[in-house]
C-alpha cells in the first residue's frame, strides 16, 4: 500500500499545525464559532447533536495494522471506545471534546492518517473497490489512480470553495463495488484497444434529493492526462455550478441542467485550453505513475499454497467460507469480509478491541492490510485459504463473524437521528429491528442477496436510493415516518429504487419489509433468481399488493 | 514580482494601507476600474472589475492593454473567483490581479496560487497573520498559476 515520503508527511504535519493554532483561537475566545465553523470544516470537524464529531479520512478504504490500531487508540482515548465506518469508507468519532481535536490529528499523523478534506465544499476523499489489488476481474490496481487523484486533489486552490461537496470513486472491474455511477466523477479504469490503461469517466451521478445515475461523460482518458481532464471537469463545474440553491448545487443538477452533450462540449473546450497552457495541462509524468503503482505491486504471495483448501469440519466455519468470503486472483488465497452487522447492532460500528483484533489478523494473515467497504464492513483482501479457519475462529470469538455479506441483515444505515443535527428520522433502531426480524439464518440465507439501505433525512447518505429495498425516514407533523423504495442499486446495473406508496411508523416499516420479503419469495422464478431481478421482472404491482392489500 | 507584501495606498478604492496587500513591484494603477458591461463601449479603460458571475474569458482579446483585473467575491464561499484567475494567467495576462470583497486571511494562499496578486478585503488583514498563512505549507501538490514547484516534480527533477 502507499506509504507517505517526506514530503507528504509535510504536508500533512502543516495542517496539524495549522489546525492546533485554529482550534486555540477558538479555545480562547479570539475566533467565534462563525469563523471557526469553515476552518474545523476544512478537518473533518463537525458540531453534531450532542458533541462534535470527527470525520477520519481512510483514503481508497486501505488500512494498514498500525494505522486500524491508532484507530482503536483514538476510539479508547478520545471517544467512548468506539468507532463508525461510513460509506465513503471513512471512520467517524462521535464523542470527541473540542480540546483535544487538535492532539488526536498530530496522532493520526504519526500514522500517516488525517481529517483533510473529509468535509466541506471541496473535493473529499476518494474512494474506491475495496477489493482492489485481490479481486480476479479488474484490469488494474484502481488505487493507483486513486492515490494521484488524491494528491492533486489535497490542497486544490482552485476547487476548495465549489458550490458543494464532491466525491470521486474509482474502480478497475465491470462489477462494481464502489456505487462509482453514484458520485460525482466515477471513473472506471480500462484498457483501449491499443492496450493502454486510462479512464472512463462518469459525470454527474449522485443520491440526495435528487439522485441521479451519473451520464459516461468520456469513454477514455489516458494516464498521461486524466488529472488534466479531471481539471476541466471541475473547472467547469466550478464556474457554471448552481450557487443560489444548496439543493440544486451539486454537479448532478449542473449536468443535468445543460445535458451531457453540452457538458462534454464545455469540458472538452476546457481540457483544450489547459492543454494549450504553458506545461501542456497539469499532469504529472509516467515516473510518478510508475512510483506510486510500485507501493501497490502484489505482495509476496506464496506459490506454493496455490493447491491448498480450508478444512471444512466445522459447520458455521463452512457457512461464513460460503457467505463471506471471496475468490483471489492468487490461487490459494482468498478475500475475507469481516461483517460489522450483528444481529442488533449498530451498522458500521467497531469497539476498540476488535480494531485492535482486527489489526493483529491483518498483520499476522493478510500482509498488513484491512480495507473498509462502502457498506460499511470490513475486509482482509489476502487471506491464505490454509489461514481461513484460524481467522474465523478469532473472529468469531470477538463478534465479528457474522456470515450475512450481502444478505437482508447486512444494511447500509447513516447515523440518523440519534447523532446528527440533520436527520429527520432514526435509522439505527429500524436497522436493528430488521436485522431481528430476519435473525434466522437459514431465512437470510434463502433469500439471498439483497440489499437494505436506510437513511434518516433526503441528504440520502444511507444511499436509500441504492438499497434493493430502501428505507427513507421523513417528519411528518412532527412523528417520524418511513417511505418505502424499491428496485435501487449501487452496482454495475445502476438504478434508483421507486416508492412504494404511503409511507409507514417504526413499527409498519419492518412489517412492510417482511411483507415484500415474503411476496420476493412467492414471485420469484427459482431459488437462484435475486431480489432486484425478480422486482424488474415483474415490477412494483404485485409488491404493492402484497404490502398494501 | 516582488514576493513580499506591500502595503500602500489606493487611490480607487479608498483602502487604508491597514487592508491592502500588494504583491507586485510596478506601481498600482490610478484608473478606476469599469464593469465587464461598460468596458464593453470604453475601448481605452485599462482597469475592469469582474462581478463572481462574469465571464473572464471575455476579457482575453484585451490582456495587453490591461493593467488591472479585479475580481469581486461576494462571500468567501463564492470560489468561482479561483477559476477566474486560472483562465486569465493560463491566457498569459501579467497585469494587476486583485481579489476583493470577502477575502479572508485563510483564502490568502488558494488565490496568490490562482494567481491574485493584490487584495482590496473588506475588513483588514494582519499583515504577520497574513505572512504565516501563506507559508504555512513547504510545498504543493499541483501546479497552478504561482509557480510553486509541485511535489511530483521536486520528486522526479
Amino acid at each position: 500500500m502507499y506509504r507517505y515520503d517526506h514530503y507528504d508527511q509535510a504536508m500533512v504535519d502543516a495542517r496539524v499545525a495549522e489546525f492546533r493554532d485554529q482550534c486555540a483561537r477558538r479555545l480562547s475566545g479570539e475566533l467565534t464559532e462563525d469563523q471557526f465553523k469553515p476552518l474545523r470544516l476544512m478537518n473533518g470537524l463537525y458540531l453534531q447533536l450532542h458533541a462534535y464529531m470527527l470525520r477520519v479520512a481512510i483514503p481508497y478504504g486501505t488500512l494498514s495494522g498500525a494505522q486500524m490500531r491508532m484507530l482503536a487508540q483514538v476510539a479508547r482515548k478520545y471517544d467512548r471506545g468506539y468507532g463508525h465506518f461510513t460509506t465513503r469508507q471513512n471512520i467517524q468519532y462521535n464523542w470527541i471534546k473540542l480540546e483535544d481535536a487538535g492532539t488526536i490529528l498530530a496522532e493520526l499523523a504519526t500514522v500517516e492518517m488525517h481529517a483533510i478534506q473529509t468535509s466541506g465544499n471541496c473535493i473529499r476523499n476518494i474512494s474506491s473497490d475495496q477489493y482492489a489489488g485481490a479481486a480476479a476481474d479488474e484490469v488494474a490496481d484502481p488505487r493507483v489512480w486513486a492515490e494521484l487523484i488524491r494528491q492533486w486533489s489535497s490542497f486544490h486552490p482552485e476547487f476548495s470553495y465549489l458550490p458543494r461537496k464532491f466525491k470521486i470513486a474509482v474502480i478497475a472491474a465491470n462489477e462494481d463495488r464502489a456505487a462509482m455511477k453514484l458520485h460525482d466523477i466515477g471513473l472506471q479504469v480500462v484498457r483501449n484497444d491499443a492496450g493502454e490503461l486510462g479512464c472512463a469517466v462518469y459525470v454527474g451521478g449522485g443520491m440526495g434529493r435528487t439522485p441521479m445515475v451519473g451520464p459516461l461523460i468520456r469513454e477514455f482518458v489516458g494516464a498521461d492526462a486524466l488529472m488534466t481532464y479531471l481539471e476541466a471537469c471541475l473547472r467547469v463545474y466550478n464556474r457554471y455550478g448552481r450557487r443560489d440553491n444548496i439543493y440544486k448545487a451539486r454537479i448532478k443538477i449542473l449536468v443535468h441542467d445543460l445535458g451531457p452533450d453540452e457538458y462534454r462540449r464545455q469540458v472538452e473546450e476546457e481540457f483544450a485550453q489547459l492543454r494549450a497552457a504553458p506545461g501542456g495541462g497539469i499532469d504529472p509524468p509516467a515516473a510518478e505513475w510508475d512510483r506510486i503503482a510500485a507501493h501497490f505491486a502484489p505482495p509476496p504471495f506464496q506459490a506454493s499454497f496455490a493447491d491448498d483448501e480450508p478444512d471444512l469440519a466445522d459447520p458455521d466455519f463452512r457457512v461464513w467460507l460460503s457467505q463471506n468470503v471471496q475468490a483471489h486472483k492468487q490461487p490459494g488465497y482468498a478475500i475475507a469480509t469481516i461483517s460489522l452487522k450483528p444481529v442488533g447492532g449498530i451498522p458500521g460500528d467497531a469497539s476498540a478491541e476488535q480494531m485492535d483484533l482486527i489489526a493483529d489478523l491483518a498483520e499476522r494473515l493478510s500482509f498488513d492490510e484491512v480495507r473498509v467497504t462502502h457498506a460499511q464492513n470490513l475486509v482482509l483482501p489476502h487471506v491464505p485459504k490454509r489461514e481461513l479457519y484460524a481467522l474465523w475462529q478469532a473472529l468469531d470469538a470477538a463478534g465479528l463473524a457474522t456470515s450475512n455479506l450481502d444478505l437482508v441483515s447486512d444494511i447500509i444505515a447513516c447515523p440518523g437521528l440519534d447523532y446528527c443535527s440533520l436527520a429527520n428520522a432514526r435509522s439505527i433502531p429500524v436497522a436493528q429491528r430488521i436485522a431481528e426480524r430476519f435473525a434466522d439464518m437459514d431465512r437470510q440465507r434463502d433469500l439471498g442477496e439483497l440489499k437494505i439501505k436506510i437513511s434518516g433525512c433526503i441528504n440520502a447518505c444511507g444511499h436509500h436510493h441504492a438499497g434493493h429495498i430502501g428505507i427513507l425516514g421523513v417528519d411528518r407533523k412532527g412523528v417520524e415516518n418511513y417511505q418505502l423504495l424499491l428496485g435501487g442499486s449501487g452496482a454495475e446495473d445502476a438504478s434508483l429504487g421507486k416508492i412504494t406508496g404511503p409511507g409507514f411508523d417504526e413499527a409498519g416499516i419492518v412489517d412492510a419489509v417482511e411483507r415484500t420479503v415474503e411476496a420476493y419469495r412467492r414471485l420469484r422464478a427459482d431459488s437462484s433468481e435475486r431480489f432486484l431481478d425478480t422486482y424488474r421482472r415483474v415490477g412494483m404491482q404485485p409488491f404493492k399488493e402484497a404490502i398494501y392489500g | 514580482m516582488a514576493e513580499q507584501a506591500q502595503s500602500g495606498n489606493d487611490p480607487e478604492t479608498g483602502l487604508t494601507s491597514a487592508n491592502a496587500l500588494r504583491f507586485r513591484a510596478d506601481e498600482p494603477t490610478d484608473e478606476p476600474a469599469v464593469t465587464l458591461d461598460s468596458f464593453d463601449a470604453q475601448s481605452n479603460a485599462t482597469a475592469v472589475r469582474l462581478e463572481a458571475g462574469d465571464d473572464a474569458r471575455a476579457l482575453l482579446p484585451y490582456l495587453d492593454r490591461l493593467a488591472l483585473v479585479e475580481v469581486d467575491f461576494p462571500t468567501f464561499r463564492d470560489g468561482r473567483g479561483y477559476s477566474a484567475a486560472r483562465v486569465l494567467r493560463e491566457a498569459g495576462y501579467r497585469g494587476e490581479l486583485r481579489a476583493a470583497g470577502d477575502v479572508l486571511v485563510d483564502q490568502l494562499l488558494f488565490m496568490r496560487r490562482c494567481g491574485f496578486d493584490s487584495f482590496a478585503p473588506q475588513s483588514p488583514i494582519n499583515p504577520a497573520a497574513a505572512e504565516r498563512a501563506l507559508h504555512r505549507f513547504p510545498e504543493a501538490y499541483q501546479p497552478a498559476a504561482d509557480g510553486a514547484v509541485p511535489i511530483w516534480r521536486l520528486r522526479h527533477g
